[in-house]
């Protein structure tokens, strides 16, 4: 067991720090107010070799893997929340199915623009109808010729207009509830594609989330994913990804909760004494601390498994399922350690706060995680005492 | 060799700089324990005319050199001069003013002649007959104290404004030609003229001070003897959160938690009462000075230097007392 | 064109520096090490110019330091600089610019050079003169606290701006020259992810003093430090009171200039 960083991840890791903290955090404060989407830091990302982190070099890619994603991702977490979700998503979910069940064209014709930022890459899998349950969801997707016919919508998708393209599970087979799924490549630019209502959401105010309406919208049969029908098991492979990725970018606003906390604590004075040196302060800080680290080394584990290739649905929820909890117990607390100035948008706590909330939903909500963990421990042991 | 020492003048402009006579005191503290004379040299146009100015500074000898190839500043021309000087007259202790001509010149001279130098000293004292100096390390976190081992041209550069100035004893002073002996081949990076800093002020992050006024300021016209006070420093001018949001300035200036997180040398606030939310921007100045009416503003808990008046009393006085020394 | 780019590990400037509990240094654990900020305009401001003149054009990192630069060299060869010379030896005293200074002579002679970058000064112990001693040694010119640097055409000259006080002087300069980097004369790009993957493959040379033919030969020791003290804590808030408002402007004048040195 190695629990010190190579040289090499330290460098991954430094990069994206200092570009967290000196390209990022500027443009963040703004864009988060404004709620305008910083374009411009996705192409620096792309540069930089953080938007093909998990894709080979042969598309364009680094090809470094999750765990040093996972590195970057807390970093950018730790400033902007927003900008790590969509990261995230493009890497860890996007790229992700592209690379692992895209014909070698749609590897060729996408990853090497996806993994330089030439185009952002969302994930569409929400309905109406289909959250948790996504075994539920509805978009028709009807072969015809040479192309796939979709129709329906989806909500919630976050950067979904900013995308070039966008993963989109469809319905092939409305009889068969989870051999019925399909997912597709489609293109922003497709005909009968747009963009129905932006949301205003409480938080991640810097990346836009919206619903997608598909209008007779015509898919090369080319664009399609793995077979049809194969949809499901397309979704079940990437969602440890995606729960690391957000897991990740969680202990990022955890820390940056930590950080806030203690650097303010150590200047506000109150009854003539630094706040710091109460003890009230210091249990709270202790507590951060500590569950900031248990989160990390959960979502180190879970990454450095998926690198291994090692299926790790249960530890990847464990890693999401405390890292939220953490980023939202260290915000609160940091916050309550501000006072009234922390309920200010001048502090960036008050940012810090609403950005975490959203980790407890999205990416398989925190029941969700409970149940992956409970189905899996209670397996475990039925392996290990059979009840006949 | 004894403990002779030479002070470098340096010349800008034909003047002779301010720090020369913080020098001639310095080297005053070496003679006056161990013994030995004090030299000058004047490099530059306008030499012998400056040298005049410290001609009844106690000093032996000014040696002064203004033939055309070193008029102006080159190192290699410089360096050759102050080679000569240092080889001829032998001195023990060479002292420069930390500047950016004495930072390029003293090492560089240091190593033709096989010496040592220390950069940057606040203080220079003898202690039992050894010339000990005190210079900062780590961005001025520590200091650090020094001596040198063995005899050899000693080169010690002095920050300006740290020791006072030497005063006036009477005596006259031998001024003495020096021919350089510098052809200008011999100048291979040459100086070829001096671009002053135009009117734009530092940029807030970068600069070394930032004069920055509050909601006290009460109007935007009202920015203008901050301006002034900024302009004489090479400061920048900020604002407090309160100021921006009353419109009297932009919030490309603002100091604070939202605007920019300053790490100046000096900072001067004005007028402003230091909301925490400002006083996170600044707090890691390095000296802090605050104007403000109210005694009991917090800016006081942060601030190193306070003054409790009105603003626009104290600032216009504290430009024209800073004009004077400058 | 041999570009070669100097590069020195020192503390964070952020990170807080304490004395070690013999007096004789400051305490290094915890403490983070980064490549000293100055040098990084130099590997930047080498790597435009390699940039610049194409062809088979080399920036090459001379690094004199302990067995841990390495992680500082490997940065710069990251953000694209294409070798390395780090020069490791117990026996080099740092402190001592003459033998830092003899020792990159060496090293840059034998590897040869048109052109060396680095930082005005250290971000440790804030010297500002081996570049100045090493120009002597390759009896090269320098130009310090360069912030602007424009090659020329033909490639043999160059023109800068070197800061001074109130102003820029713009030199001009023949080459092969030392130049000494301030912040501002460029931005210094990150080592990004292709770049980090690719350093792993590029060389770093590293080198004893028996290597460089120098066992014996590092020269004098030429300064000793005595001691090591802490800066002294500020207190409380002075507050400068006067008979009339004049005189507290000008006490608080003489403070600010005398106490806190500040003007």
């Amino acid at each position: 067991m190695q629990f010190e960083l190579t040289e090499e991840e330290r460098m991954i890791q430094k990069t994206a720090r200092d570009f967290a903290n000196k390209d990022l955090a500027p443009v963040a404060a703004e864009s988060n107010k404004t709620g305008e989407f910083p374009e411009a830091i996705f192409k620096k990302l792309g540069e930089l070799g953080f938007m093909g982190m998990t894709v080979p070099e042969e598309y364009g890619g680094v090809n470094l893997g999750t765990f040093c994603l996972v590195l970057a991702l807390e970093e950018l977490g730790r400033v902007c929340a927003s900008t790590a979700v969509a990261v995230s998503v493009h890497n860890s979910l996007v790229n992700w199915v592209i690379l692992k069940h895209g014909s070698e064209e749609l590897r060729k014709r996408y990853l090497p623009d996806l993994a330089t930022a030439e185009i952002i890459g969302a994930y569409a899998v929400t309905e109406p109808e289909a959250g948790s349950d996504v075994a539920a969801l509805r978009l028709s997707s009807v072969r015809d010729g040479d192309e796939y016919r979709l129709d329906g919508t989806k909500i919630f998708i976050s950067t979904g207009d900013k995308a070039g393209i966008n993963i989109v599970f469809g319905r092939t087979d409305p009889k068969d509830r989870k051999g019925g799924i399909s997912a597709f490549v489609v293109e922003n630019a497709f005909p009968g594609f747009s963009i129905g209502k932006t949301e205003e959401k409480m938080g991640l105010t810097a990346s836009t989330t919206v619903e997608l309406v598909f209008e007779d919208c015509r898919v090369p049969a080319g664009n399609i994913l793995g077979g049809e029908g194969d949809g499901m098991r397309i979704a079940l492979g990437a969602l440890d990804g995606g729960r690391i990725g957000i897991a990740a970018l969680s202990v990022g606003i955890a820390q940056a909760a930590l950080d806030e906390a203690v650097l303010f604590a150590r200047e506000r004075e109150q009854f003539g004494t630094r706040i710091i040196d109460f003890q009230s302060t210091q249990w709270k800080i202790a507590e951060m601390a500590m569950q900031i680290e248990a989160a990390r080394l959960l979502v180190y584990r879970a990454a450095k498994l998926r690198d291994a290739s090692t299926p790790c649905p249960k530890e990847a929820a464990m890693a999401k399922l405390l890292a939220t909890r953490v980023a939202n117990q260290a915000a609160f607390d940091a916050l309550q350690i501000h006072g009234g100035v922390g309920y200010t948008k001048e502090f960036l706590v008050e940012r810090l706060f609403r950005d975490a909330r959203a980790g407890e939903i999205y990416e398989g909500t925190s029941e969700i995680q409970r149940l992956v963990i409970s189905r899996r421990v209670i397996e475990e042991y039925e392996r290990m005492f059979p009840t006949e | 060799m004894a403990n002779d020492v030479l002070v470098f003048g340096e010349m800008r402009g034909g003047e002779l700089k301010k720090v020369t006579k913080e020098l001639i005191n310095t080297a005053r503290t070496i003679t006056e324990a161990g013994g030995g004379a004090i030299d000058a040299l004047l490099i530059g146009e306008g030499a012998a005319g400056a040298a005049e100015t410290i001609k009844d500074y106690g000093l032996r000898r000014i040696t002064v050199t203004e033939d055309e190839p070193v008029k102006n500043y080159s190192t290699e021309g410089y360096a050759k001069v102050l080679t000569d000087i240092v080889q001829d007259h032998k001195p023990s202790y060479i002292l420069v003013g930390a500047t950016a001509m004495g930072r390029d010149l003293a090492p560089r001279t240091a190593a033709r002649v096989n010496g040592v130098m220390f950069s940057d000293c606040i203080d220079v004292r003898m202690e039992d007959g050894i010339c000990v100096v005190r210079r900062p390390v780590y961005s001025g976190k520590l200091y650090i104290e020094l001596a040198r081992e063995g005899e050899r041209p000693t080169f010690i550069s002095i920050r300006p404004n740290n020791i006072p100035p030497a005063e006036a004893t009477g005596d006259g002073t031998e001024i003495v030609a020096h021919s350089s002996g510098v052809e200008a081949d011999m100048i291979r990076a040459l100086v070829k003229e001096i671009i002053p800093l135009s009117g734009g002020r530092p940029d807030l992050t970068e600069a070394d001070v930032i004069v920055s006024g509050g909601r006290a300021m009460k109007d935007s016209s009202n920015f203008k003897i901050l301006e002034e006070l900024a302009d004489l420093l090479g400061a920048a001018v900020g604002a407090s959160r309160a100021a921006v949001d009353a419109g009297y300035a932009e919030h490309a200036i603002q100091v604070g938690q939202t605007g920019k997180i300053v790490n100046p040398k000096l900072y001067i606030a004005c007028g402003i009462s230091g909301a925490i939310q400002h006083l996170a921007g600044m707090r890691t100045s390095k000296v802090i000075v605050a104007i403000n009416k109210d005694p009991n503003a917090p800016v006081f808990e942060k601030a190193h230097y306070g003054i409790v008046g009105d603003l626009f009393e104290i600032v216009p006085l504290l430009t024209e007392e800073i004009k004077k020394i400058m | 064109m041999k570009i070669i780019t100097l590069l020195k590990r020192a503390p964070d400037t952020e990170a807080r520096i304490l004395i070690n509990r013999e007096g004789t240094g400051i305490q290094e654990e915890g403490v983070k090490f980064v490549i000293s900020t100055y040098d990084e305009y130099a590997v930047e401001e080498g790597l435009r110019l390699k940039e610049k003149m194409g062809g088979d054009s080399k920036v090459t990192v001379v690094c004199v330091g302990p067995e841990e630069a390495t992680e500082m060299i490997r940065t710069a060869l990251a953000m694209g600089a294409d070798d390395a010379v780090h020069i490791c030896d117990p026996a080099i005293k740092e402190s001592e610019p003459f033998i830092t200074a003899a020792v990159l002579a060496k090293a840059i002679k034998d590897n040869g050079f048109d052109i060396i970058f680095c930082g005005k000064q250290a971000i440790d112990d804030d010297m500002a003169q081996v570049q100045s001693i090493l120009a002597e040694m390759l009896d090269i010119p320098q130009v310090n606290v360069a912030t602007s640097f424009e090659i020329s055409e033909s490639g043999d000259k160059a023109v800068l701006r070197r800061r001074i006080e109130g102003g820029d002087e713009k030199v001009e300069t023949q080459l092969p020259v030392i130049i000494s980097c301030e912040k501002g004369l460029n931005e210094p790009r990150y080592a990004s992810l292709p770049g980090i993957m690719k350093a792993k493959k590029k060389e770093i040379r590293t080198k004893a003093l028996a290597d460089l033919g120098m066992a014996d030969a590092q020269g004098e020791i030429r300064s000793k430090i005595l001691k090591w003290l802490p800066i002294p804590k500020g207190g409380e808030c002075k507050v400068v009171e006067g008979e009339d408002v004049p005189t507290a402007v000008k006490e608080l004048v003489r403070l600010l200039r005398e106490e806190a040195k500040a003007l």
